[in-house]
């Protein structure tokens, strides 16, 4: 091989062909993938986010999240995804359509997160966890995410916010600890993750 | 002629001379510009190894410095990726991969100062791209977490590379072009098109959804395969006959090799997903060509151990030799387990789980880095025209670079497996699973303890060849001290 043509030609049809195959053939068979609006109920599914929530998933960006936490649920015939109860029905390609960066995951050092807002609807939960996630989860090797709370003194009335904290966590007298709005983001985009809504390519039953 | 370029010329004493003269010549002109890709590669891997030990530790320690963002696990995992892929493999592999075109172009090498700009230009990149995930502007999207503004000046810098590769290719003297080339060439073509390509379509006209996923993790994959891979079986496909002072075995297995690996290797990104939102055809279509990569692996170690047999007594003595041919062999290994991985059985298994982090490893270390370090170890003193100063420090560099990583692929592999059967098991609690991964995690941080080791040692080594510390040797800097070399 002395010719830097044949060499050149070769390189780029091949690869080429790959992008061909594994990225523009996808992108036309589902990337304008569209919204379902329910006949039964009128709902448009997968439900358009908050803006808040919106705001959240830049924070689960920001913190890395992806790296232990998966979003997807696999089928029957490919793990225990749903027999661990991580969802209800495999997730589909319409569940991700409004998501910017993608959460997929390949890593499951902690648990998926498909549906943790159906899983675990308490606020307070959500907050006291990420606050300190040994607290409500013994054994956890999630770290602590203190820094998006603050710590103040309580300046007559107590916040209404005010996370209910016991024991080891509990601010010292006369100070209480408070979400940051990034906190409340993050737990109200936690609070939207629930794909158990049925769609004609994966219904619930 | 299938041999980089015969070190004991057939024409005679004087036709060797020059030649020798020729490669002096050649080498000189390299210095500046491959110095600096290979010191600041070096700086790279300490701040890699510091995230790397970071991460580990917070694994199994979860309060371990957790009270700044910085620092936080989410963040300083993304970076140590970072610093590793970007600040010391990318850019190791520019520095081996300009050296090996201006000795297989048989010219001394021309227009140093794009080199020089590009490299300035790399490593800002690379720094700014590093502290923006640490302070949270991470693109949270896996091997291109850097936000625009850093992967747009790597891939100026890249630009600049290119240009400059295909210069000196047409200033080349005429000839064969060996096959270490067409690795290069490849690689230098296929990087700047697949991260211009994806970057657009994943950061700054992002496509919907699922698809997102598909063209990261083709991403993903190519960089192995179409980036490091090629650049570090150029080196070994020039290092092993080059110090064994023979031919390649064969010329037609190498040429097998080459194009069943352009061929196969784009196509592995969807074993990734398996499973997951994405077209039923593409899984299938990435696991067979997942276990087509068989015939470029098994090409590619035909032809290394046809050419190394009867010579392997020399991975006594030679640095850059045992480096670069435990990098080959685990090439090997980690390619084959790669294409078990991608079967829907096992995957169901090892995915999601540190079973795939130790494949990672595998590759990126066991075979690319120990490549890299091979080449660096045949490569410097003949920029500096200094011998190593210090065997021992090789010595200490292989032995805990070798021991640390099998030690981390054991651990993440056993470990993987153990957390891939159990969560396969719905009656097993997740935080049972948990705690059964954790005594593996302390293992890979005394690994990674092994590792960092061995790069201090490496880069004081480093240090001491440019300051050209110790007495001046006649011949090479080896492991023993019998001089059985061609």
């Amino acid at each position: 091989m002395n010719r830097g043509l044949t060499l050149f030609v070769g390189i780029l049809a091949t690869f080429t062909l790959a992008w061909a195959g594994l990225v523009l053939i996808p992108y036309l068979q589902f990337g304008r993938v569209t919204d379902y609006v329910s006949e039964e109920t009128g709902q448009t599914l997968p439900p358009p986010m908050s803006g808040l929530a919106q705001r959240g998933h830049e924070v689960y960006a920001a913190e890395g999240c992806v790296y232990c936490h998966s979003q997807q649920v696999r089928g029957e015939s490919q793990g225990s995804d749903l027999a661990r109860g991580w969802g209800v029905r495999r997730t589909v390609a319409r569940d991700y359509i409004g998501e910017r960066p993608h959460f997929l995951g390949t890593m499951r050092t902690g648990p998926d997160l498909s549906n943790i807002g159906r899983r675990q609807s308490s606020v307070e939960w959500h907050h006291k966890h990420l606050y300190r996630p040994q607290s409500v989860s013994p054994g956890s090797v999630m770290p602590p995410f203190r820094f998006l709370y603050s710590l103040r003194k309580i300046v007559g009335e107590p916040s209404a916010d005010a996370l209910k904290l016991d024991g080891l966590d509990a601010p010292p007298p006369g100070w209480e600890v408070v979400p940051t709005p990034d906190a409340k983001a993050l737990v109200a985009y936690l609070l939207s993750l629930d794909r158990s809504y049925p769609l004609p390519e994966a219904p619930t039953e | 002629m299938t041999s980089p370029s015969s070190s004991s010329s057939p024409k005679g004493p004087k036709a060797a001379l020059a030649d020798a003269l020729d490669r002096a010549a050649i080498d000189a002109s390299c210095r500046l510009p491959v110095l600096l890709f290979f010191g600041s590669a070096i700086a790279w891997l300490l701040v890699g190894s510091v995230f790397a030990l970071l991460a580990a530790i917070k694994l199994t320690t979860p309060e371990f410095l957790a009270d700044h963002a910085w620092l936080t696990f989410g963040r300083v995992r993304p970076a140590h990726l970072n610093a590793v892929a970007y600040g010391w493999s990318s850019t190791a592999a520019i520095g081996v991969a300009i050296w090996l075109m201006a000795r297989l172009c048989r010219v001394p090498l021309r227009h140093a100062r794009i080199l020089v700009a590009a490299a300035v230009l790399w490593n800002l990149g690379v720094a700014i791209g590093v502290t923006a995930i640490l302070a949270g502007a991470s693109n949270a999207i896996e091997w291109l977490e850097f936000p625009t503004y850093a992967a747009f000046i790597l891939f100026v810098s890249y630009a600049f590379i290119a240009v400059w590769a295909v210069l000196m290719f047409r200033e080349r003297r005429p000839g064969h072009v060996y096959v270490s080339q067409w690795y290069i060439f490849g690689a230098f073509f296929w990087f700047p098109w697949l991260y211009s390509v994806v970057n657009s379509m994943l950061v700054f006209w992002p496509v919907q959804g699922s698809v997102q996923a598909i063209i990261n993790w083709w991403f993903g994959h190519n960089v192995l395969g179409l980036w490091f891979t090629p650049i570090a079986l150029a080196s070994t496909y020039y290092m092993i006959p080059k110090i064994l002072g023979k031919p390649i075995h064969s010329y037609y297995l190498s040429i097998l090799g080459f194009w069943s690996l352009a061929l196969f290797y784009s196509w592995n990104g969807g074993h990734h997903l398996l499973g997951g939102p994405i077209p039923a055809w593409l899984q299938s279509a990435s696991i067979v060509a997942s276990v087509m990569m068989l015939i470029p692996v098994i090409t590619t170690a035909i032809n290394f151990h046809m050419t190394m047999r009867g010579s392997f007594a020399l991975l006594r003595t030679s640095p850059a030799l045992r480096f670069t041919v435990f990098g080959a062999m685990c090439y090997t290994v980690v390619s084959a387990q790669g294409s078990s991985m991608a079967l829907r059985s096992l995957n169901k298994l090892t995915h999601f789980t540190h079973y795939t982090i130790g494949h990672a490893h595998l590759g990126m270390y066991a075979f690319f880095t120990m490549t890299m370090f091979g080449a660096m170890y045949y490569i410097t003193p003949r920029l500096v025209r200094w011998e190593w100063p210090s065997a021992f420090l090789i010595k200490a560099h292989f032995w805990l670079a070798s021991t640390g990583i099998l030690l981390m692929v054991v651990s993440l592999t056993l470990g993987g497996l153990i957390q891939g059967i159990e969560l396969e098991n719905p009656k097993v609690p997740f935080l049972t699973i948990v705690a059964h991964t954790i005594p593996w995690l302390h293992a890979r941080s005394w690994s990674g303890a092994l590792l960092t080791t061995g790069h201090l040692a490496f880069a004081l080594s480093f240090v001491l060849i440019l300051l050209r510390t110790g007495k001046q040797r006649e011949g090479p800097t080896l492991f023993t001290k019998e001089r059985s070399f061609p």
